[in-house]
């Protein structure tokens, strides 16, 4: 007799029609699927060579221009005519230049739900896991063939998973779990793995923390990181779906149990997300930019964090650049009606327009040579901003507006 | 059979050490994006790079951005396979989707410049033709295999204009 299964196992099955389990390949239908200025280009070129004629399920789709705000060159403002003309011919919904970035706008809008399929031609698709979804990331040939067939081939992943116990302390936040996970697993403890977070804690984690433990799950190459679907994922979504939980017998590859109690401030050091210390083994290092923003830490909690950490540290320390770009047109207009952005405005910061910004280099600010920045994204490669002489330090908002004050790598706590 | 010269990297490498996403921006010809091919890592390689050199690595390759020109990029170099210990699963599904073989086995014995067969048995096997070691990289799930061997989802697609129901 089989054994029960996990969420993903669930999801999976249901969108292949077999009772699958983890190894299988199968091929799945998709619920929704995003595009975006960076990956559809390419996935044109691939349904023209696949001899696709006709969208099977245009409203199944959507495209955000968000790599290129706004567009830095001719070449990319070349890539979102392409984008958009494209989008027109096949009646597919585009987020244009400045209504953000495309994860948090699959989330913002109720694409992804409980028990949905949702999938993204960008890695952080993963993002939408919070909501109890499958969520993965693609590529432009997989979303030009679910453009023709409106579906996909996928291997069940084993499941690794994470028990969360306990509360966070004052000055810890989700960004903290996210990098003490990823110091635990390595950048590739989960490789082609789902992390299904559970445990008590999960209830004090509200939809927006569970965002970025979703959003990071992918830093540890997890195919997705998924969480079960409460009272807080309908609250957000403003109305009620059917559950899917995992079954009490379900089979894991591995059991993971954070305390959050003992979560402390952590640093990811360059170059590797996984690299990753209690900020005070960091403290001291010079920052010359500090960047607040991204689909990982570019929601209105995240700024209201930080602004108050600045605040109560009068404003950032000489020298040292912040960066604002918030995740969505309605992140930056709760920023403008509480107040938040003239806060930043008068303290110095920079304001750039809602879109993935400096994080991987295409447009916004470029940190300069041997700079050292200090960041509320997701990833630190050499040459991620777009200069690979300069340094990226991953930490919580918080974290990073603490740098500002000191002009230096710090604890929060100790502000 | 595949034969070629193995060309190694390390560890960890990113999609962005591939090919950074500052050059997609600029065109994504894969004819283009060939010549900044590995440029973080190795600036020499564009332009030693040959037809029929295979890529060799360690664990986790082609991790961070799923962006599909770190296949393409690698593809219209003429190379024509991927070996290593373990792959990010993005590009793992980028290369069987542009008919790139990812081969998946221990690298460690493998050193740059050594010749490099691969060999079809019951599953893939990674022959060094200079130490005359043998390595074993299993045999991959239906639908993969009929994706590379179609040459990758553009020609499947083209053959069955849908996915052949499993």
């Amino acid at each position: 007799m089989k054994t029960g299964q996990t969420i993903s196992e669930k999801i999976l099955s249901a969108k292949s029609g077999r009772d699958a389990r983890a190894g299988d390949v199968v091929v799945c239908e998709v619920d929704c699927a995003l595009g975006t200025d960076a990956s559809v280009p390419m996935t044109i070129g691939y349904f023209e060579a696949m001899g696709g004629e006709h969208v099977v399920h245009p409203e199944r789709l959507v495209f955000a221009l968000d790599h290129y705000v706004p567009a830095p060159s001719r070449e990319t403002t070349e890539l979102h005519r392409r984008t958009r003309e494209f989008a027109k011919r096949h009646g597919i919904h585009v987020w244009e230049v400045g209504d953000g970035i495309g994860h948090q706008l699959v989330v913002e809008s109720g694409r992804a739900t409980p028990g949905s399929l949702a999938v993204g031609a960008d890695s952080h698709a993963v993002t939408y896991g919070a909501l109890n979804a499958f969520a993965t990331g693609i590529g432009s040939s997989d979303l030009a063939a679910i453009m023709i067939s409106g579906r996909i081939w996928l291997r069940i992943p084993e499941s690794i998973r994470i028990t969360l116990s306990g509360a966070l302390s004052d000055d810890v936040y989700p960004k903290d779990i996210a990098l003490t996970i990823a110091k635990e697993l390595g950048a590739d403890g989960a490789t082609y793995q789902a992390l299904e977070f559970t445990g008590a804690a999960v209830a004090s984690l509200d939809l927006e923390d569970r965002l970025v433990l979703s959003n990071l799950s992918v830093e540890m190459g997890a195919k997705n990181g998924i969480f079960p679907a409460d009272i807080s994922t309908f609250a957000y979504l403003g109305r009620e779906y059917e559950p899917v939980a995992a079954d009490s017998d379900a089979q894991y590859a591995r059991e993971i149990a954070i305390d959050l109690d003992r979560i402390t401030p952590q640093v990811a050091l360059p170059h590797n997300v996984d690299r990753v210390v209690p900020i005070g083994e960091a403290a001291g290092t010079p920052v010359h930019m500090v960047y607040l923003g991204t689909c990982t830490g570019g929601r209105t909690r995240d700024f209201h964090q930080a602004r108050d950490v600045l605040k109560a540290g009068g404003g950032p320390a000489p020298g040292v650049q912040v960066v604002v770009t918030p995740a969505s047109r309605t992140v930056l207009e709760a920023l403008t009606r509480d107040g938040t952005l003239a806060d930043f405005i008068s303290m110095g910061a920079v304001i750039v327009a809602p879109g993935c910004g400096s994080c991987c280099g295409t447009c916004g600010a470029i940190p300069g040579d041997g700079v050292n920045v200090i960041s509320t994204a997701n990833r630190n490669f050499k040459g991620r901003m777009g200069n690979s002489s300069a340094m990226i330090y991953l930490a919580s908002p918080a974290s990073c507006a603490a740098a500002a004050v000191r002009g230096s790598i710090a604890d929060p706590r100790e502000l | 059979m595949i034969e070629g010269r193995a060309r190694v990297f390390g560890d960890d490498v990113n999609t962005d050490y591939i090919i950074t996403s500052r050059r997609k921006r600029e065109n994504i010809d894969p004819q283009y994006l060939r010549k900044f091919l590995f440029e973080e890592l190795d600036p020499n390689f564009a332009a030693t790079v040959q037809a029929s050199d295979l890529i060799v690595a360690g664990k986790n390759f082609g991790c961070g951005s799923a962006m599909e020109v770190a296949v393409t990029a690698v593809v219209g170099a003429g190379i024509r396979a991927v070996i290593a210990r373990s792959f990010s699963r993005t590009y793992y599904r980028n290369a069987v989707n542009n008919g790139l073989p990812p081969l998946m086995c221990d690298t460690s014995g493998i050193r740059e410049g050594d010749r490099l067969a691969i060999e079809q048995a019951s599953g893939m096997v990674v022959h060094n033709l200079t130490t005359g070691e043998r390595v074993s990289a299993g045999p991959l799930p239906g639908i993969m295999l009929e994706i590379l061997e179609a040459g990758g989802l553009v020609p499947y697609f083209r053959r069955y204009h849908d996915f052949r129901t499993l």
